[in-house]
């Protein structure tokens, strides 16, 4: 039997008929056709479907869309706010921190929330924060100088 | 008013970043079909088993299912089987067995998801539950997971007529080897080179709709126009009648090179149903079908004198080339051989090369393909010999390196070594990494105490920028733009950055007014695709040469508009203008105008289009030395890298940002093979590192900071001078850390341990002493 889901993506709420074993990655990617949030694995490893759900980092095949019902989620396309980028997008164009960009929207979000918990974030522990997402193309030096250009320390 | 222009060697921010930080970029499973439907495969859960019945009708009740089809319905309607396209360069294999296959197994499976049938619906979930309601009565069949099992005696055929399962004899020098020069000392050591998963973060999909009379498919590969040619010839269609596009492709590292069933079935069935289809992998089936790497069985010896040099090498190597071939026959072996004595004057080189079908993935050419395992066994085995002799690694080296004035070089591999200076690429990386200093850490610390310390070094020379042919059409629009049309298929590399740059440093126009396009058969006319680092030499050439082409000839159009002889006009800054009054001039679009308008004489426009291929007149070797200090945890046997320095030459460079780029993922590659990866059949062929939670693909707490160095010597053999730099770094990488983890294990009695050296193999070492024969230091 389907469940409906009410969800605010990107600042806006919309009303879903989903299947009760629809992941929420399949929710915003095949209902809301917001496919920058891409699906590399199917066990949680890669991260490349990382969204905010309530302003925390979560894998969105971690999640079954109706837990998603009433929440309040962020993709890499509503991640700016509006034109432009977010410093954290900016960063990664200016650092070289992609390549193939295909965990790139996952890895952007996961950097945003390392530096939302502490802003002055080291190396260490920004290699460490980003655990759950894997990057095959820039063997994570630039990811890792992207995170840290964006992170307090960077003015310091 | 100056033009903004880019410049070949410029460190320039990517143009592709935008749309990729943003999530506006549209990879194979972004692309919008509306009424599109699903594919799901029914794949052999077996490694080796015959198919005596199928039954689809309950799968084709189910729920949402439009149909099911398999070998029955679509075998008879393909014009040819796998493997298609053209042989690679294949010289001294015989007996090479190239036996036909098709994209949906007709009579057996010959590995673990091995296609049977393929089932349509109206979304992913519902055609995913349908196939698992195709029912195939398989007879089980002895499989063989790798390829010693699948050579031993009584073992399972997986082609009646390749007996012994032995699917090609290569050898350096097919009608008998020159004697070996002798040596003083001999060492001959075992090695397993251990089987890895490419592992690109997007797995393969594909997707395809019918218009009008033709066919679009976008498949994530490493080259459309190859695709669209093999393509076309198994479906029995015409070439025109297909358009193939490598949209945003998430990664490949040459295993996206290869032709993939689905890429058959995918436009078949939209031909079939008259409707859009599209698959894609999940991580599982990926690592399952999807093409593997490296995995040798090897036996190499050298010979040489007491003072190190090397008379003679002995390879003897035997491949795994899995269960079937997508193009005739295996490209990496005979490279190994071929690279096998780097960049070493050895003059006598035995080399022989047996393959075998085993029941596992396809076993082609990953990141490096070749060199990285012919890289491998030269510099652990001159380390061995280093240790056996007691000389320092990096003299051995010195002793053995072609001088730099031997260029070009003729090996006795039969290759043409165009241009290098090794022992300056060695000079460097000791110089950075302060291998004086961490020689005497590493002293002090085997007499005080404290973790082992290893250092390790690697020398490299590679092959790559492999012909035939590359295109790189340039057009000056009527506007003043520019297009740049590339046979080059990008996924990551930054193609349209380094070929803007390129055509504005040429063309002396703003990057905004240049448009790169890539992996379209409809938009590209020609291309051959992005593998073996051939991109930059190879592709960026003809881009150079066509971009030029039009300067030149667009003279003769700024002549007629300036009143002036064509020798007397000057172009600089993109403006064309009369030499001694640089007042007088024209830009481009004016000259395009005027090319395009009706004043202008017969073909003027077409003198605005150069469309030539670039055919390089040889290979082009890239090379560097790496230098790696590890310390290692004696609890846990861990390998912790405390510093690792790579200095990598690709002659010059066309954007620092994308070279270093290429670096660092290919460090990261190399030293994972070094450390952690490892792809693991078991003995009758089920694959047990069948996704991420197995297969150890690094994480970035598990990998160092690199330090990036860099010498300069380009090559003769392309106009922009560059060699490659996708491989390069990975292929240096492996060795250099394994070198390290040996030479702390050497008061351990250990002289070499295969790899992935994984805490276990490593702290089994440390108690036992080890595999291998070395003496512990005095």
């Amino acid at each position: 039997m389907n469940h409906s889901v009410q969800i605010t993506v990107n600042g806006e709420s919309s009303q879903h008929d989903v299947e009760p074993r629809m992941l929420l990655c399949h929710l915003l990617r095949d209902s809301m056709g917001l496919t920058g949030t891409n699906i590399g694995c199917d066990t949680s490893q890669c991260g490349s479907c990382t969204v905010m759900l309530d302003g925390k980092a979560v894998k969105s095949c971690t999640v079954l869309a109706v837990q998603a019902d009433g929440c309040e989620v962020t993709t890499i396309e509503g991640l700016a706010g509006g034109d432009g980028l977010h410093p954290m997008q900016q960063a990664f164009w200016d650092n070289h921190g992609l390549q193939c960009g295909f965990c790139t929207p996952g890895m952007i979000i996961t950097a945003v929330e390392i530096l939302n918990r502490k802003p002055d974030a080291s190396e260490g522990e920004i290699r460490h924060g980003l655990e759950g997402n894997i990057c095959r193309c820039t063997g994570y030096e630039n990811i890792v100088k992207s995170v840290v250009a964006a992170g307090s320390r960077a003015s310091d | 008013m100056a033009i903004r222009t880019q410049t070949i060697g410029e460190r320039v921010r990517r143009r592709e970043d935008p749309r990729l930080v943003t999530g506006r970029a549209l990879y194979t499973g972004d692309i919008r079909l509306p009424g599109c439907l699903h594919l799901a495969l029914a794949r052999s859960p077996y490694p080796h088993a015959r198919l005596l019945s199928i039954e689809t009708d309950e799968a084709a009740a189910a729920p949402g299912v439009v149909g099911v089809f398999t070998a029955k319905d679509v075998l008879p309607t393909l014009k040819r089987p796998f493997p298609v396209g053209s042989s690679p360069d294949s010289g001294g294999f015989r007996e090479l067995h190239l036996p036909p296959h098709f994209p949906l197994a007709e009579d057996k499976a010959r590995m673990v998801g091995d296609p049977v049938a393929a089932v349509v619906a109206r979304t992913a979930a519902e055609a995913a539950d349908a196939a698992e309601l195709v029912f195939v009565d398989y007879e089980d069949l002895p499989g063989a997971g790798d390829s010693r099992a699948a050579r031993s005696e009584g073992a399972e055929p997986l082609y009646p007529e390749v007996a012994g399962n032995r699917a090609f004899v290569w050898d350096l020098h097919p009608d008998g080897a020159p004697p070996a020069q002798p040596g003083e000392v001999e060492v001959s050591l075992d090695f397993r080179i251990q089987r890895l998963i490419p592992s690109a973060m997007e797995p393969r999909a594909v997707a395809a709709r019918v218009d009008g009379d033709r066919v679009t498919m976008w498949t994530s590969t490493q080259s459309a126009h190859r695709t669209r040619s093999s393509v076309a010839a198994i479906l029995g269609i015409d070439r025109e009648r297909l358009r193939a596009i490598a949209p945003e492709v998430g990664g490949g590292f040459g295993a996206k090179a290869n032709l993939y069933p689905e890429e058959i079935l995918v436009p078949w069935l939209a031909l079939r149903l008259g409707r859009p289809v599209r698959w894609s992998a999940t991580r599982t089936e990926d690592f399952q079908t999807t093409s593997h790497g490296r995995n040798l069985f090897v036996t190499f010896g050298v010979a040489a004198d007491r003072d190190g040099r090397v008379r003679h090498c002995d390879l003897d190597l035997l491949y795994d080339s899995g269960a079937s071939y997508s193009r005739p026959g295996p490209t990496t072996p005979s490279l190994t051989g071929a690279m096998i004595p780097g960049p070493y004057d050895i003059r006598s080189v035995h080399a022989h090369a047996e393959g075998a079908f085993t029941n596992t993935a396809p076993n082609e050419p990953y990141r490096g393909s070749g060199r990285p395992e012919a890289t491998y066994l030269i510099e652990r085995m001159l380390d061995v010999l280093a240790g056996r002799l007691g000389l320092d690694p990096a003299e051995i080296r010195r002793r053995n390196f072609i001088p730099k004035d031997r260029f070009p070089c003729e090996t006795a591999t039969g290759l043409r070594y165009d241009s290098g200076d090794y022992e300056a690429a060695l000079d460097l990386a000791l110089e950075a990494g302060d291998y004086a200093g961490l020689r005497a850490e590493q002293a002090r610390r085997r007499v005080e105490g404290g973790r082992p310390l290893g250092i390790g070094l690697a020398s490299y020379v590679e092959i790559c920028g492999f012909g035939p042919w590359e295109a790189g059409g340039v057009t000056v629009e009527e506007d003043g733009s520019v297009t740049v049309r590339s046979g080059t298929s990008p996924h990551g590399q930054g193609h349209e950055t380094a070929w803007t740059q390129i055509a504005s440093d040429q063309l002396g126009v703003d990057p905004e007014r240049i448009t790169v396009l890539t992996g379209d058969t409809d938009e590209c006319p020609r291309g051959i695709g992005t593998f073996g680092s051939r991109s930059a030499p190879v592709g960026g050439s003809a881009i150079f040469r066509n971009a030029e082409t039009v300067r030149e000839q667009a003279r003769r159009l700024a002549a007629r508009l300036l009143e002036a002889a064509p020798e007397d006009i000057r172009f600089e800054a993109g403006r064309f203008f009369v030499a001694g009054s640089p007042a007088r001039g024209v830009g481009w679009e004016a000259v395009a105008a005027f090319a395009y308008s009706g004043d202008a004489p017969e073909g003027a426009a077409s003198l605005l289009t150069s469309d030539v291929d670039f055919r390089p007149p040889g290979s082009t070797f890239p090379f560097g030395a790496h230098l790696a200090a590890v310390e290692i945890d004696p609890e846990t046997g861990a390998v912790g890298i405390v510093r690792y320095i790579s200095v990598d030459d690709c002659g010059r460079v066309i954007n620092p940002l994308l070279a270093e780029g290429q670096v660092h993922g290919g460090l990261a590659q190399g030293i994972s093979q070094a450390l952690f990866e490892n792809a693991v059949y078991d003995e009758g062929g089920n694959l047990l590192t069948a996704s991420l939670l197995e297969y150890a693909v690094p994480r970035a707490g598990m990998l160092p900071r690199y330090e990036l160095r860099r010498t300069v010597t380009p090559t003769p053999i392309n106009p922009l001078g560059v060699k490659g730099i996708g491989e390069a770094a990975t292929i240096g990488s492996t060795p250099a850390v394994a070198n390290a983890v040996m030479d702390a294990l050497r008061p351990f009695g250990v002289e070499h341990l295969d790899t992935p050296l994984t805490p276990e193999r490593v702290w089994r070492a440390m108690q036992t002493g080890g595999p291998g024969s070395g003496e512990p230091d005095a």
